[in-house]
């Protein structure tokens, strides 16, 4: 071996190749550095320092941000580096709501499972002083402040590879925490609750909620049918919690597990999803024909809808209208095959089976409820099933086969490779073409959208025309193609979004795994499943033609419309309470808001607040005004800014209070 | 203007200068100012016109009338003396005045009678009387050269400044070295970085020279936060330009054309001052576009911090210029090759921008003549704690503690034994008394578990305990955390909590080994330079005054008296008669014995109320 180009790691010399730093290269020989805030996808951060090794002459480093450098010599496990690391483990520990038994990730924590590495046996600093609430207001996370060891893994995430920054560190030394801004809750705030900061956790301090309990309570229900519908990306990823390799189709076992826990019917979410590319590539050739909406995003992802709600408000009209294919489903089930087979839609338990943890939000927004009773009535991820099939007893390994119940059990390729990034454009290229020309479309596999690159280009010929495929991965990497797009630095007639990093099959309700190879294998049993099945355009799917035949007459019809497509809307950035300050229930009463946000505040609106209230008291009309303060109506650089019914008025400085009050309130109040 | 205009306004003003009849100095540091220094800047001024012998420094710089100057200057360095007013040419230095006083100084100036002695200064020690300024001991011993300018010029006004030599320094370089030259000029001056690594100077500018540009950065580190340390501020406030022109000439030896003054917000006046001196320079050509008409273009902003001592940390620095939350993060990579906005940045202390328009005047090798060989030139430290004089110093590096603290600082206060030194604020270590020979250079106190640091110098006499200072410390500490890292951010506080039962009387015996290995994980574990150095006053306190915090923890006992949980109360047989006069008023009958005996305090029962001792009639009863 060449020397000089090597290091000496314990003793043994290893040649560098290259490796950016000596935690890479020491886990090259077979020496796992043990570690919670190091991940080769985020940026680097060092600040958990279980990393450390000794370096000849230079003391303890970080094994995480050093780079090797020939004639290094390395000691991994020397005594001062075994007590920094004993030392911090004890520290973290110490500070740590230790109970451990009744976490959600008991058995899966890094945490406890370096604890138990390095024998950690005694804590002789104590116990946590403090005692913060938790954050249960998100549909889909649980944050517990009290288990966060601070390792920023989750706000990197949220800020590098989602491009949005929910959490961040707040306070300062042994006082600092992670929490969204002003500590507001993640309900709150523009979470999307793609779940990816409960994916890189290293302890129970972010989790998905845990809902096994109402599935059980459905499933104990003699009165329910309970009906499951299992996405694309669980098939390839369920096998994970119970040894299987990624990757490995696992459907078969899915579906006999189900119904051996007691669902009733067992359903795939793929024949939605072919139903999602019908609908949706329609929608896209009209846009196309008319030269308007362009591009047309895909509206799958509630967590890319959801960020676009928040943060692209000048691209929610070229969100395709379709419902995400979860939706499709729910509503056909409870619109339509309820009837058919004589069951009111409330009697029916829809239990979606998801990789996802958005999907919990999605389910229960309001528009997705008829006569208060929601399409889908409970989300679980992949891991709540795989928690579920273990209470059971079940062992997964050694079940038999079994084959999806009918009618929503016939799927197709297209439908199934909506489990991974890429999946939903190839799905509608290879309608496309066929919806224009009627000429069925040879070459079916779309090779360019494939594969994990944050960007995927593609230009493809529908009917003669070239039309421009993006398809992105991660929400920052959305944002900058939006960036782009608003730039005139990029064009595209169609856009595919996912929120998660290697697109479903990458979804925080999947088995926690943190390598991207997981991800990649997963993605392989995706385009195999694909590659298996006899149909494998969206358009083929018979049962499909007959729901459009039965009950939806053609796609993007009135009655698509009203099952199958949905809206979206402006959530601005921060969603805060109203404070209501005058009531008025009258019919002709004026609605107005004043924002109290830092920006108006500061220029005042509080004082714009009490004039307004004592003009109103003057005029002796404060029964007709519904008077409240609200928190920001993003004009911050004109304010500070009212409403007044739906019209915004900026720069209602105190001064300014008197005019407005005349012109645009006492007018309409005759 | 280039660099003849710069010469011909340098002597005309040099000449305009050396036609006052006295100036009169008032020192308008932070610290004078507090005193009052301004009302008698005011009061001398009055009295110099009443006598129509005031001059303004306009008038005196442009016609040929002649007069008295008075002038507001920058820190003095002898801040307990404060208001200072100093005299020149006679070089008399005024101490503690009063506006009352003004008319007595003027009379004493202008009619050529004697000093006004009571305003003289009185040696604490000795008694002894001291007219000038640099016969006092204080100043006697120092070697004032980065701080020459202080106390001496008026820090708001660049014609002083380029009347003393001002700028000379940047107009060599940028007329007749080349970059690199300038930077071995810095390498061989052999200059340290003065914020407390002592990485040398000269080393940084050349790695951040050869880095790839066209953009790269100079960053002045003016966030000094140690508790007690002002040298940073003085300088900045004193003599501003002096930094200005040590970072121009940074900028032109690594290739910068932008540069950022780092100061803490609670340095109102530094801010003051160093805007001032920014709009002045850029009014002379001297900063800006095409600098003395060389064609290099080098400009300053100022960012103010938000008082956070990590921030002291120059990637936790540069993260707050960029806007970003103060958290120092890992090197590699340095900020030479990668720092502010992913740009080569050369980043230095005040004081060491302070030093390189010297070293370009006079030479790398009258720099290197000062000092040691390994520690060349001159140290500012904050002399501060139980010594007689306190106040800013500055020393070539090498001198000994004993001739800081016994020959500067005029020795202890109140005639009290020294015990020990904490040098280098919240990350340098305790020295003691086998320790005041050791020369103060960057390596020896290093070897010996403390460190320059900033340049903090506390001195603490027999009374003070080294367990509570320790504490002190380390609360210091953990509160500036910026809780990024867990050894610093949850060792720090598990140490404060082993120390604070200490002196709370709650200590444990195991804690004396917990707090000793938990010390040097922190030390070796932590990411940056404040978790590394944090638990230096612990570790010294426990290699130098073990027996001390074994007292606390074991015996329950604060030898210095400092920790009032521990204080109990003693009767000395010797003196005690057995008078009962004490048993008898102890409210909770702590007291026993029999007539005519010696007593005894049970401390179990004592609640240090202090009755017996406040009531023995033979001052048998003592404190300990």
């Amino acid at each position: 071996m060449e020397q000089k180009n090597a290091v000496f790691i314990d003793g043994q010399p290893v040649e560098l190749n290259g490796e950016k730093n000596i935690l890479e290269l020491a886990r090259k020989i077979g020496v796992d550095i043990p570690t919670f805030c190091y991940h080769s996808e985020l940026s680097l951060y060092g600040a958990c320092r279980m990393c450390v090794v000794e370096v000849e002459g230079r003391g303890i480093m970080a094994s995480c941000s050093t780079p090797p450098a020939p004639g290094m010599k390395i000691l991994t496990n020397s005594p001062r580096v075994q007590r920094v690391r004993r030392t911090v483990l004890e520290l973290l520990l110490a500070n740590h709501d230790r109970e451990c038994t009744t976490c959600d990730k008991n058995g899966r924590c890094k945490l406890q499972e370096l604890a138990n590495r390095f024998g950690v046996k005694r804590i002789r600093f104590g116990e946590r002083d403090v005692k913060l609430p938790l954050d249960n207001s998100s549909r889909s996370l649980v944050r517990d402040p009290n288990k966060c060891i601070l390792c920023g893994d989750c706000v990197r995430m949220c800020a590098e590879v989602q491009g949005i920054g929910v959490l961040d560190f707040a306070g300062r030394g042994s006082n600092t925490v992670v929490t969204p801004a002003f500590h507001k809750k993640l309900a709150e705030v523009d979470c999307v609750n793609c779940g990816q900061c409960s994916a890189v956790c290293p302890t129970g301090a972010i989790v998905v909620k845990d809902e096994t309990d109402r599935a059980w309570a459905a499933i104990h229900n003699p009165a329910k049918m309970v009906v499951a519908q299992v996405a694309p990306a669980v098939r390839v990823a369920l096998g994970e919690e119970f040894g299987l390799p990624a990757g490995q189709i696992v459907t078969g076992k899915v579906v006999a597990a189900l119904k051996r826990l007691g669902f009733d019917k067992v359903f795939d979410t793929s024949i939605a999803a072919d139903l999602t590319v019908i609908e949706e590539t329609h929608e896209f050739i009209k846009r196309l024909q008319k030269g308007e909406k362009l591009p047309q995003f895909t509206s799958c992802c509630p967590a890319w809808v959801k960020y676009a709600e928040h943060n692209g408000v000048d691209y929610l009209k070229n969100l395709s209208s379709c419902r995400s294919p979860q939706q499709m489903f729910g509503s056909l089930v409870k619109k339509y095959w309820a009837k058919e087979i004589g069951k009111k839609p409330e009697d029916i338990f829809v239990i979606s089976i998801m990789p996802c943890t958005a999907k919990k939000y999605e389910a229960a927004l309001p528009q997705f409820t008829t006569d208060g009773v929601p399409d889908v009535d409970l989300v679980l991820t992949t891991q709540e099933l795989a928690r579920m099939i273990r209470e059971a007893g079940l062992v997964f390994d050694q079940l038999d086969v079994e084959s999806f119940d009918t009618p929503f059990g016939f799927t197709t390729g297209a439908g199934v490779i909506f489990g991974t990034t890429g999946g939903v454009a190839e799905a509608v290229l290879r309608a496309a073409s066929e919806f224009v020309t009627g000429q069925p479309l040879e070459q079916i596999n779309f090779e360019a959208v494939r594969g994990f690159e944050h960007r995927k280009e593609a230009t493809v010929e529908i009917a003669g025309q070239p039309v421009k495929v993006a398809v992105v991965h991660g929400l920052a990497n959305a944002k900058a193609l939006l960036e782009d797009l608003k730039e005139g630095k990029a064009d595209y007639q169609i856009v595919e979004v996912m929120a998660c990093p290697g697109g479903c099959i990458g979804g925080a309700g999947q088995p926690i795994s943190p390598t991207m190879e997981t991800k990649k294998e997963r993605a392989k049993g995706i385009y195999n499943a694909d590659k298996l099945s006899q149909l494998r355009k969206a358009q083929d799917n018979p049962v499909v033609a007959k729901f459009y035949d039965q009950w939806l007459t053609e796609p993007n019809s009135a009655a698509a419309h009203e099952a199958l497509h949905t809206t979206y809307s402006n959530r601005g950035r921060i969603d805060g309470e109203d404070i209501e300050l005058l009531t008025s229930k009258q019919p002709d009463r004026v609605d107005i808001a004043v924002c109290v946000g830092t920006c108006c505040y500061l220029k005042g609106s509080y004082d714009t607040l009490q004039k307004l209230m004592r003009l109103a008291a003057e005029a002796d009309v404060k029964d007709r005004i519904n008077l409240h303060a609200t928190f920001c109506l993003e004009q911050c650089e004109q304010g500070p800014v009212i409403k007044v019914d739906d019209e915004i008025i900026d720069g209602v400085t105190p001064d300014k209070v008197e005019q407005v009050f005349a012109e645009k309130i006492r007018t309409k109040l005759g | 203007m280039n660099k003849e205009q710069l010469e011909q306004r340098r002597d005309q003003w040099r000449q305009g200068f050396a036609r006052e009849k006295a100036r009169i100095l008032v020192c308008a540091g932070t610290g004078c100012v507090a005193n009052g220094s301004l009302a008698v800047y005011e009061a001398l001024k009055r009295e110099v016109e009443a006598r129509g012998e005031f001059i303004t420094v306009d008038l005196l710089l442009e016609s040929k009338e002649t007069g008295v100057a008075v002038v507001k200057s920058g820190c003095h360095g002898f801040c307990e003396m404060g208001p200072l007013v100093r005299l020149e040419p006679s070089g008399i230095l005024y101490t503690k005045v009063k506006v009352e006083d003004a008319p007595e100084i003027v009379e004493a100036l202008l009619n050529g009678g004697k000093p006004v002695e009571r305003l003289l200064y009185h040696h604490p020690l000795t008694g002894e009387v001291y007219a000038a300024e640099h016969q006092i001991p204080f100043y006697h011993h120092q070697q004032r050269t980065t701080l020459a300018n202080c106390g001496r010029i008026d820090p708001e006004d660049i014609r002083e400044y380029i009347a003393n030599g001002g700028y000379a320094a940047l107009a060599k370089v940028l007329t007749g070295m080349t970059p690199e030259a300038v930077c071995r000029e810095v390498i061989a001056s052999g200059l340290r970085g003065r914020g407390g690594g002592g990485f040398p100077t000269g080393k940084k500018w050349e790695l951040t020279r050869i880095e790839k540009g066209p953009k790269k950065y100079v960053v002045c580190n003016g966030d000094e936060g140690d508790p007690g340390a002002f040298m940073d501020r003085s300088l900045m406030e004193g003599d501003p330009h002096r930094v200005l022109e040590g970072m121009i000439i940074a900028g032109y030896a690594i290739g910068a054309d932008e540069g950022y003054i780092y100061v803490r917000a609670e340095y109102p006046l530094a801010v003051k001052r160093l805007k001032k001196a920014i709009a002045e320079a850029k009014e002379y050509g001297l900063l800006g576009q095409n600098i003395l008409g060389t064609g290099f273009n080098f400009d300053l902003k100022i960012k103010e911090g938000a008082g956070a001592f990590v921030c002291g940390e120059e990637t936790a620095l540069l993260a707050s210029i960029e806007g970003k939350r103060g958290m120092p993060s890992p090197k590699p990579p340095f900020p030479a090759q990668h720092g502010l906005w992913g740009k080569p940045t050369l980043i230095n202390n005040v004081e060491t921008y302070g030093n390189i328009a010297q070293i370009i005047n006079k030479g790398a090798d009258w720099f290197s003549g000062i000092g040691t060989p390994s520690n060349t030139g001159t140290k500012t430290f904050a002399l501060t704690g139980q010594v007689a004089n306190t106040g800013l110093i500055e020393v070539p590096l090498g001198t000994t503690l004993r001739q800081v603290v016994f020959e500067i600082g005029g020795g202890i206060r109140g005639g009290k034994k020294f015990k020990a030194v904490q040098i280098g604020g919240p990350s340098g270590g305790c020295l003691t008394e086998e320790h005041l020979d050791l020369p103060l250079d960057f390596d020896s106190l290093k070897a010996a578990g403390a460190m320059i640091g900033s340049g903090g110098l506390v001195v603490m006499d027999e009374g003070t305990c080294m367990v509570e200072v320790a504490r002190f410390f380390m609360n210091f500490t953990q509160n500036e955390s910026c809780g990024k890292c867990v050894p610093c951010r949850e060792g720090t506080k598990r140490m404060l909590e082993i120390l604070q039962r200490a002196v709370n009387g709650e200590g444990r015996p195991e804690d004396v080994e917990t707090l000793q290995e938990l010390a040097e994980a922190v030390r070796d574990g932590s990411l940056c330079g404040l978790g590394k150095t944090a638990p230096n006053p612990v570790l010294t306190m426990l290699k130098y005054f073990k027996d001390e915090y074994i007292a606390h923890v074991v015996e329950k006992r604060c030898p210095a008296g400092v920790c009032s949980a521990l204080k109990g109360y003693q009767i000395d047989p010797e003196k005690c008669k057995g008078c009962s006069k004490c048993a008898r008023l102890c409210p909770v009958q702590a007291i026993s014995g029999e007539l005519k005996k010696p007593y005894q305090i049970d401390q179990t029962k004592c609640i240090k109320c202090g009755a017996c001792v406040k009531n023995c009639p033979f001052k048998a009863i003592k404190e300990g």
